[in-house]
């Protein structure tokens, strides 16, 4: 009775591991052939070429506020606007 | 002698001021083959606040474009760190000016880097222009 006790537990758990990575592993399996039946994302190349704006970082605001200085120096300086 | 004194004083002034009402327009006047570039439109105003040429060129017409650019460059400088901006910034926000006041006939480049003449309509600017 005892030892029957003492190894039972010990074979349970060895085998419940081993039977977790085979349910997880088929559950991922699952997962995927779902993902690939309803849940794809096509992406296609556009058709015009991506143009990257170098002055991204330049905000409108910052534009805004630096405008009428900048409208008296161009007419302070014309000859060279 | 005070009176004497005082009224050479102000004869000085009123050339000087007379000296500078006609310096300062002759100033302020492009430069006659920079005027002429700019009205057969082999230059044009840049969307970055820089000027460009437009098509061909020569080495004169280069150093023509390079030199005001460099003045150019120079003012956005000093004025941007007065203004506690960057150089970029002010550059374009000069530019957006610069094109706005291009008189019809003349080249301006629109934010995608095309060449377009200014007509009387409006000219296609950077969207965040004022």
């Amino acid at each position: 009775m005892k030892v029957a006790k003492l190894t039972n537990p010990a074979c349970r758990a060895h085998k419940v591991p081993m039977g977790g990575v085979r349910r997880a592993g088929t559950a991922m399996m699952a997962m995927l052939g779902s993902g690939m039946a309803a849940g794809c994302i096509s992406v296609s190349a556009p058709d015009k070429p991506i143009v990257i704006e170098l002055n991204i970082n330049v905000k409108q605001e910052v534009v805004y506020r630096l405008a009428p200085g900048a409208q008296n120096t161009i007419e302070e300086n014309s000859s060279i606007f | 002698m005070n009176t004497g004194f005082t009224r050479a004083a102000l004869a000085l002034s009123a050339a000087a001021v007379a000296l500078a009402g006609i310096a300062a327009p002759a100033l302020a006047q492009r430069d006659p083959a920079y005027e002429a570039a700019r009205q057969s439109g082999k230059v044009g105003e840049k969307a970055d606040g820089y000027l460009g040429i437009v098509s061909g060129g020569d080495a004169a017409l280069q150093k023509l474009v390079n030199d005001i650019n460099i003045k150019r460059r120079a003012l956005y400088a000093q004025k941007a760190q007065a203004a506690n901006a960057t150089l970029e910034a002010y550059a374009l926000t000069a530019g957006c000016l610069a094109i706005a006041r291009t008189a019809p006939g003349e080249k301006y480049q629109t934010p995608d880097g095309k060449w377009m003449t200014r007509t009387s309509a409006d000219p296609i600017r950077d969207p965040r222009c004022p």
